[in-house]
């Protein structure tokens, strides 16, 4: 299917509830409606996204908004999909493991770089990073700590010389 | 003798949790498993990564494009030349450039070169990982063949940093193509002799057919790609599916699992699968080979890579699978977010569910049949 078509059966099966990005072949989905669009691009056999290839977390720059990017592909059909995510700061969006078992993995990286939270996500924990680690590094506005663990974080060749 | 010395009922059955790695020889790089068995069976796997962990996405936001394929080299240290073309061919995408015949031809012999240099360590390994020790030297003798002609097509060994958005850093050097005929005809039955000295080794079809079987719906839904999903029996390989740069031009099959020891998708098919890839690869070469044409291979190579704001999703068949590189743009000379879509980290992924009810021996054998490869898990 073109993404057309894809655009024109989601609106016919959850009419008002996605919106395509202006000159972009990209859906966007608030939310509150991406459990209910998530099992749809799933399951209806039309569209039937069996591979979800990669989740992106994204932070636009402002403090404010940070969004997931979804690129879903069909083995069955051939056919592709980006699904995007916006939330403000805070706000979290549903899981979808339950669906596709690589969402998993990339919703832990999600959060790990990004502070994302996934409602409904079994363990959501850091996966790069320790533990203890503070703050999300992929944030535009994330500070590089002065010490870790009481070391001090050389930040230039001067610490060396 | 007092028969029952033992008091059973004081003796603590439940669940243990053993600990491999991070340091552990058959891991392949630094990865540390948790493995909860009871006994010597295995009930769930918690692999712990990031050990490895470079900040690879964040310094692409201070990094101009160009100067960001030294690190995609450092990705996938075993298939450096895969990472680049990956990363490039994203970049040309978000460019909107056409690239010279040539260089197109040169990245197609030297993706292929890279795909068999990183299967026989793959295939090499695995037979290392269940205790062959002969086939692993042979492999790395053959490996060496093809890093000797990568260097003398860029000097470097291991991360080459040849495979620029828009071109390549130099042209082949002379007999380039000779002596990649010449590597291949010594390097067809060299396939032969591995598959008389491992693949039909009966102990090392002991100890693989039937194991760590991954049932192909399974495996899309963990992500799981490349090799590894084939050995399923899933023909799927982006070279065909979709086909990128000039793969369309070339005749080659896709190998896939077909249970022929045991059951499809089990660890013996998995490796297989590499095998037989290597011969398709060398298929691939011979061909283009034949085709080079002649040209600049900078003629297409961009003075300044600024393009518009806007954002690509570029996917390649790498040596372990699927790579997606996601590149977003503001229209500056710096990209605004890289994510690496890394295959091994979603293979990685399905450890668990395929080694749950198996013994602690066998879970080497499902890991290294699943060919990770830490630094480009970790990025």
């Amino acid at each position: 299917m073109t993404f057309d078509e894809i655009v024109a059966l989601l609106d016919t099966k959850a009419s008002g509830k996605t919106s395509v990005i202006e000159g972009k072949t990209v859906i966007s989905v608030s939310p509150e409606n991406w459990s209910e669009i998530s099992a749809i691009l799933k399951n209806e056999s039309k569209l039937n996204f069996d591979y979800l290839m990669c989740i992106s977390a994204y932070d636009k720059g402002d403090n404010k908004v940070y969004g997931a990017a979804y690129n879903f592909y069909s083995t069955v059909n051939n056919h592709y999909l980006e699904v995007r995510v916006e939330i403000e700061d805070g706000i979290s969006i549903p899981s979808v493991v339950e669906l596709w078992k690589a969402a998993d993995w990339h919703e832990r990286e999600a959060y790990d770089m990004m502070g994302l939270k996934f409602e409904g996500h079994p363990d959501l924990k850091r996966i790069l990073l320790s533990d203890d680690w503070e703050g999300y590094p992929l944030r535009k506005n994330y500070k590089e700590p002065d010490y870790y663990h009481g070391l001090p974080v050389p930040k230039d060749k001067s610490y060396w010389d | 003798m007092e028969a029952n010395l033992v008091d059973k009922s004081v003796i603590e059955t439940g669940e243990m949790v053993l600990n491999m790695g991070p340091q552990h020889p058959s891991t392949h790089g630094v990865l540390r498993l948790k493995i909860h068995t009871d006994g010597e069976i295995v009930s769930q796997i918690e692999p712990v990564i990031g050990y490895l962990h470079r900040c690879f996405e964040k310094h692409c936001e201070k990094l101009s494009y160009e100067q960001i394929v030294p690190f995609t080299d450092r990705c996938d240290y075993l298939a450096s030349m895969h990472m680049d073309h990956a990363y490039s061919i994203a970049v040309e995408k978000l460019l909107d450039i056409e690239l010279p015949d040539r260089v197109e031809y040169i990245r197609v012999i030297i993706a292929e070169l890279q795909r068999i240099a990183s299967h026989l360590v793959a295939v090499g390994t695995f037979g290392l990982d269940v205790g062959a020790i002969t086939p692993f030297t042979w492999t790395i003798r053959d490996r060496e063949r093809v890093l000797d002609l990568f260097e003398t097509l860029c000097g470097a060994r291991l991360l080459y940093n040849y495979i620029w958005p828009g071109g390549v850093s130099h042209d082949l050097p002379p007999k380039f193509i000779e002596r990649t005929l010449d590597f291949l005809d010594y390097f067809d039955p060299q396939i032969d002799e591995l598959n008389n000295l491992l693949t039909t080794n009966k102990i090392f079809i002991e100890r693989t057919a039937d194991v760590g079987i991954l049932p192909p719906e399974v495996g899309i839904n963990f992500g799981v790609s490349g090799p590894s999903l084939r050995g399923s029996g899933v023909n799927f390989d982006l070279r065909k599916n979709e086909p990128y740069s000039i793969y369309s031009k070339f005749d080659f099959d896709v190998p896939v699992g077909k249970g022929e020891m045991g059951t499809i998708g089990d660890t013996w098919d998995r490796y297989y699968v590499r095998v037989l890839e290597m011969r398709e690869s060398a298929k691939i070469i011979r061909q283009a080979c034949a085709e080079l044409p002649g040209g600049d291979v900078h003629a297409a190579l961009p003075k300044k890579i600024r393009p518009n704001a806007g954002e690509v999703y570029g996917r390649y068949e790498s040596a372990r699978g699927d790579v997606g590189f996601y590149i977003m743009s503001n229209g500056k000379n710096i990209p605004m977010r890289v994510k690496m879509r890394s295959p091994a980290f979603c293979n990685l992924s399905v450890l668990s569910e395929i080694s749950e009810g198996w013994m602690i021996s066998d879970v080497i054998a499902i890991l290294g049949s699943l060919d990770i490869v830490l630094g480009e898990i970790d990025r």
